[in-house]
């Protein structure tokens, strides 16, 4: 499985919600890669991912896609990123 | 890389800012005044959320201001500052912002692993609410170095 985390720079704030949410993949069991990107280079960057992280924010710049997005809120809480997570995966 | 190491220089407690823009504005300047960046670095940080919104506000009480690795940056560097008065960044959930973490990073090859260690230090929900609360540098240095 492929997750895509998406911020504004690629750097930063997706950096936290990708090692984040490995921390929390490997915690429940699942297998997947996790890589940050940019807003501008998210067609090319979740054209084959099933599930994207980002803020609220970038919903509307994503725009129509395949993923699953999820809008985090706290970026430290892995209770709501495993829960989200969980949610997203069925 | 490992995260920069933060110096008293680095540190600025208490400040009083006007609004976000004023916070994220004495972020930068700690950011140069440790040799970090110039002082064109606060107006990207600024230029960022004037782009894509207060998505910086990543948890309750804390944004993590920053821009992409670029000419104005000299040096990786972190900086953190606490606000005398807490100020909305117009986040619709964390605001309002009562610390601010300025990152200047040189490459983003490699910058996983500081950001490792940013999470190891906020993952722990005590350490917001801990470091607007410090009294002075020695406070957020100690908080900063036990949980990373």
């Amino acid at each position: 499985m492929k997750i895509v985390a998406i911020c504004g720079a690629g750097i930063g704030s997706s950096g936290i919600l990708k090692v984040n949410a490995e921390r929390v993949l490997h915690k429940l069991g699942i297998e997947a890669e996790v890589t940050a990107a940019d807003i501008a280079s998210v067609r090319l960057a979740a054209s084959d991912a099933q599930i994207i992280l980002t803020s609220a924010e970038f919903v509307d710049a994503i725009g129509a896609t395949n993923a699953d997005v999820i809008v985090v809120v706290n970026y430290f809480d892995q209770q709501e990123l495993s829960d989200k997570l969980l949610a997203a995966l069925g | 890389m490992p995260l920069p190491a933060l110096t008293p220089a680095s540190i600025v407690i208490g400040a009083t800012a006007v609004d976000w823009r004023d916070a994220v504005r004495i972020s930068g300047a700690a950011l140069t005044a440790v040799g970090s960046a110039k002082p064109g670095y606060a107006l990207e940080m600024i230029r960022m959320i004037e782009n894509h919104g207060p998505y910086v506000v990543i948890a309750p009480g804390l944004a993590l201001a920053h821009a992409r690795p670029g000419p104005e940056v000299l040096a990786d560097g972190l900086a953190i500052v606490t606000l005398k008065n807490p100020v909305p960044f117009g986040h619709p959930h964390n605001d309002p912002v009562r610390v601010v973490l300025a990152l200047a990073i040189t490459s983003i090859e490699g910058h996983l692993e500081s950001i490792a260690e940013l999470a190891n230090i906020f993952n722990d929900e005590k350490t917001i609410p801990a470091l607007a609360a410090a009294v002075d540098a020695d406070a957020v240095l100690a908080i900063m170095t036990a949980l990373a």
